[in-house]
């Protein structure tokens, strides 16, 4: 059994920009796509837009224990986790999945309008020509040209392919985008360029981000809010420039550390994280990370160590934090 | 310092099914003894193009037009005219004198043979005659020691191979040697290259700081994690000390972290082996960690070419300081570069660059520009100077 | 669409492909104009059936009245082949049609959902490939009463688990991909996912087979007729011919090629047909994989 996201719990806030910060193999694309419903949870809830009331109803009868009929049907309607059939659709509407890879997440077999109006065909939402307007329309605030429609996706870049990605996810007007590492596969040029109209978009239109990256500098230039994780769970939680500034879990400092950033001069007293990224199907005991970590005591070989506050909406999940409150 | 690559004019070009693809465009560029010269550029920079070219592996549809890349070997004392060797002489080359590192580094090893097993075959490839020295000196001691019946038994093998790994010792293509590989039975009497291949193979492996290196080299690729594979085949291109290591792109699929450790055994390979690396990255950052020196290049064309503090502090060509600029650095904001890379079927007439250049000229639609010095070894190919 | 044009320059260039098209082209010129080439004799008469010139069991030399000779029982050999082509494509295009739904609705089904579907439809297609393919097909045309009509159901039934099981392989692969993912993730139903985003993708290694097993189909069916469960007798049909041609294939003593033309001339048309689907079948596959791989 692989633990891929392994206890984590995770608010993100309407219109804020959350970035979810790890390696390969931390469960970061795995919790993106629970998030979403592309994922069956094996436990635990998830909420999406569901009133502070019902959340707390809902903790309470599950505190008491019995498994109650008020408790199924309140899980039924807000988590959606047991979301199934219509409700799902109705999800899918408001909360989008952007892909990594550019060139596989389009149908190669598709025309560029039967792309962006595929979600609007599925939802039967306009139709004929308030269609194909509303198609040009998305088309245009993503910076491509209507004249484009009937091309397939061979025959784009990369930077444009992920345009049309999210133009895609844009069409059934969600609330809330999920980004899977966008823009790695692109260029430098043009992951700016990428970068700056989801920045547009969002205050166009108020959304909320989930963005998953494995770039620290990203995160950090764009971001609201960062979620670090190593193997399947958040070690830290806090803004940006303290993350980067001053992290208090070890491997946030040593990820900040192993950034590189083209300023010569910042080359000096790194430091190096020794060892490898273990599997998550042999996870080592205790805290995940203290094979790597220079200052696991027993104490973290034993027990897993719990997301506590340790400053303004600053969480850390270390026995031995690296600055004390 | 000395030159040990020169190119002048190398100009690479692509002949596709929808036209003719200019992946290099008369490029001149020096790579100089013992430093780390990096190459930054996007798609169709033409950085992996370079790479390719000077091991000439530029694959079909793609062909060397013209220009001359010069290898200067200090050990052979000639300056060899690569573009112009005779394939054997090629091979001999490749993965001995200049050898090259990919960005996969899963596709770079064969899946079924061992680790261990792939590099050994570097070393039996071009150092047949260090080997054969070796295996002879282990069986003549053998020869001298030996007491007993065993050994009197086996004296008459050991005798025949001593012969054999004295004549392998000696000169290349020795016939006899040669004959009795191929026989099935009698390929046996050369076992001991194989394991003197293997003991240097371990001593290679723990160079590039790979852990319990003697059972490493026992695995397949399959069962190592990406940054061990990118060390073994480090590994592999180190075996031979080429005087040029190329590295495409050998920490992009990496994990940040494993990443740093990588960067920082390349800046130790530096230090020890006094090998050139010619590094080919499209992340600054990580150009800025490795290099003393860097190439931009931009649609098949150099466009600035400095040491790496020069090109941090004074970027000269416009599409270097833009690059600078489209790097998120936290606090700052983000600018980008108008417009879309250029096309490889039709790219902009005269500069490449010139539609999406904030400081265009009518000139720089007309005529492309030549590399000018503009400070000390800082050269630019931009009209503006 | 450039993909179209550059599919069909690529089969034009290439010398078998274009011969494998102008044999195929040939036959359906043959069977599109079959009343004009070879009027059936008018009135009531069923066009399919062969016109009989006397009731002399020795087939006839080709002369001026009957081009290609005839056959034993006085068939006309061209009437019968020319005709015999249209019933040649009707065999051909009917069981590849219903063969390819059939399987293709089976196999998305069982590729796409997995599970016990899966294992369900699998275990059938392994019921039918126990068999061996002509002895079942014979079987089958025996239990239904030879016709021409039994010989397409019995093809159909044997050669839909072959498809079906490429099909399936195909969609499995094809499942993977992010733009599946991506499709689901829009809100679309399974049906929608398989229908426009997996099978498109999908069925090119199937239509390759399809073309290939036209010949091979067309093939099994005039084995069948030769053994005598096809057509019935005196019908337009080229396996029906050379099964009238059995007892002729040898001459008398001294002149053992003397009818020739009973059993040859049938099964020339038989062997180009073939050979025009297995070329055109073979072009296909090597335009489908470079252009994939040129992307």
């Amino acid at each position: 059994m692989v633990k891929a996201v392994d206890g984590v719990s995770l608010a993100v806030k309407r219109g804020q920009w959350l970035g979810l910060v790890g390696e390969s193999g931390c469960g970061k694309t795995t919790l993106a796509k629970t998030v979403v419903r592309l994922l069956k949870p094996t436990s635990g809830h998830v909420y999406f837009d569901v009133p502070d009331v019902v959340k707390a109803e809902i903790e309470a009868l599950e505190s008491q224990g019995k498994n109650s009929g008020k408790l199924t049907s309140l899980l039924k309607e807000n988590d959606l986790a047991t979301f199934s059939g219509s409700r799902v659709r109705l999800l899918r509407r408001r909360a989008q999945l952007v892909h990594q890879d550019p060139f596989t997440s389009l149908d190669p077999r598709m025309k560029l309008k039967d792309i962006v109006a595929e979600p609007l065909r599925i939802h039967r939402i306009l139709s004929g020509e308030a269609r194909e307007m509303a198609v040009k329309e998305l088309l245009s605030r993503v910076g491509l040209s209507a004249g484009q429609l009937g091309r397939y996706p061979h025959q784009f870049s990369g930077g444009q392919r992920q345009r049309i990605a999210i133009a895609r996810a844009l069409a059934t007007k969600p609330d809330f985008i999920a980004f899977d590492e966008p823009t790695s596969a692109l260029d430098v040029s043009v992951q700016a360029q990428i970068l700056n109209l989801l920045k547009d978009l969002k205050s166009e239109f108020g959304l909320t981000y989930l963005y998953i990256t494995h770039e620290l500098l990203i995160a950090e230039s764009v971001c609201d809010y960062i979620a670090v994780m190593y193997l399947g769970r958040v070690v830290e939680m806090g803004r940006p420039e303290e993350i980067f500034h001053t992290p208090h879990h070890p491997y946030s400092q040593s990820l900040v550390a192993a950034t590189p950033v083209p300023d010569p001069k910042r080359r000096v007293g790194r430091i190096i994280l020794p060892g490898e990224v273990p599997s998550p199907a042999n996870p080592p005991p205790g805290c995940t990370f203290n094979p790597r970590c220079s200052r696991a005591s027993d104490e973290c070989r034993e027990f897993e160590p719990e997301l506590k506050l340790v400053g303004d909406d600053h969480y850390v999940a270390c026995f031995h934090p690296l600055q004390t409150a | 310092m000395e030159d040990l690559i020169r190119i002048r004019d190398l100009s690479v070009r692509f002949y596709t099914y929808e036209g003719v693809v200019h992946a290099i465009d008369d490029l001149d560029l020096d790579i100089k003894q013992g430093e780390t010269l990096g190459i930054v550029g996007e798609t169709g920079s033409g950085k992996s193009m370079t790479a390719l070219a000077i091991l000439r592996l530029v694959p079909y549809p793609g062909k060397i037009e013209s220009g001359s890349i010069v290898f200067c070997d200090k050990d052979s004392g000639g300056e060899l005219e690569l573009l112009k060797l005779k394939e054997d002489r090629m091979r001999a080359i490749r993965g001995n004198k200049i050898s090259m590192v990919f960005q996969e580094p899963g596709a770079a090893l064969n899946p079924v043979f061992t680790i261990g097993d792939q590099i050994s075959e570097v070393f039996l490839l071009h150092r047949r005659q260090e080997l054969g020295r070796r295996a002879k000196q282990r069986v003549d001691s053998l020869l001298s020691d030996g007491n007993g019946l065993a050994a009197g038994l086996k004296r008459p093998f050991w005798l025949w191979q001593s012969r054999l790994y004295s004549k392998i010792a000696e000169g290349p293509h020795p016939l006899e040697p040669r004959f009795l590989s191929h026989l099935p039975l009698f390929r046996r009497l050369l076992w001991r290259l194989k394991d003197e291949a293997g003991l240097l193979t371990v001593d290679m492996l723990k160079d590039v700081e790979i852990p319990d290196a003697a059972r490493v080299a026992a695995h397949y690729p399959h069962e190592l994690s990406g940054g061990m594979k990118q060390r073994a085949v480090i590994a592999m291109a180190l075996a031979c000390s080429p005087k040029l290591l190329i590295a495409d792109e050998p920490t992009t699929s990496l994990d940040v972290t494993i990443q740093a450790q990588m960067l920082e055994l390349f800046r130790r390979i530096k230090a020890d082996k006094g090998a050139s690396v010619l590094f080919v990255t499209h992340n600054l950052g990580v150009a800025s960690e490795v290099c003393d020196r860097l190439a931009v290049m931009y649609a098949g064309r150099l466009c600035e070419v400095a040491s790496i503090e020069e090109i941090f502090l004074h970027p000269s060509h416009p599409y270097t300081k833009a690059l600078l600029n489209a790097v998120p650095i936290p606090g700052k904001e983000l600018q980008t570069i108008p417009g879309a890379l250029a096309d490889a079927l039709n790219p902009p007439p005269g500069c490449r660059f010139h539609p999406r250049c904030p400081s265009a000229m009518p000139m720089c639609q007309q005529e492309r520009a030549k590399l000018k010095e503009v400070s000390r070894d800082h050269m630019v190919a931009c009209h503006l100077f | 669409m450039s993909d179209w044009k550059f599919m069909a320059r690529q089969l034009v260039r290439n010398p078998l492909s274009l011969m494998g098209i102008i044999i195929i082209v040939v036959f359906a010129f043959i069977a599109i104009l079959a009343p004009l080439v070879a009027p059936p004799p008018g009135g009531h008469w069923n066009p399919y059936l062969i016109p009989r010139d006397g009731y002399s069991a020795t087939p006839q030399p080709p002369s001026e009245e009957h081009i290609f000779g005839t056959t034993q029982g006085q068939y006309d050999i061209f009437y019968g082949v020319v005709w015999g082509t249209r019933s040649a494509f009707r065999v051909g295009l009917v069981v590849i049609g219903i063969v390819l739904a059939v399987g293709i609705i089976l196999g998305s089904l069982a590729g796409y959902f997995g599970g016990v579907i899966d294992e369900v439809i699998m275990r059938i297609t392994d019921i039918f490939l126990a068999f061996p393919a002509l002895i079942l097909a014979m079987a089958i045309v025996s239990v239904i009463g030879p016709s021409l009509r039994s010989v397409m159901i019995a093809l159909a039934v044997v050669s839909w688990p072959s498809y079906a099981r490429l099909i399936r392989g195909d969609i499995l692969q094809v499942r993977e991909e992010d733009y599946i993912e991506a499709s689901r993730g829009l809100g679309a139903s399974s049906g929608r996912v398989i229908i426009r985003h997996a099978l498109p993708n999908a069925i090119y290694p199937t239509l390759v087979m399809a073309s290939l097993d036209i010949g091979a189909i067309v093939l099994s069916a005039a084995a069948l007729s030769f053994l005598g469960l096809g057509a019935p007798e005196g019908y337009a049909d080229w396996g029906q011919l050379t099964s009238f041609a059995r007892n002729w294939i040898v001459g008398p003593p001294g002149d053992p090629l003397k009818y020739w033309y009973a059993v040859t001339i049938p099964g020339l048309f038989i062997l180009f047909f073939v050979l025009g689907w297995n070329l055109l079948g073979d072009a296909f596959r090597d335009i489908l994989d470079p252009k994939l791989a040129r992307r």
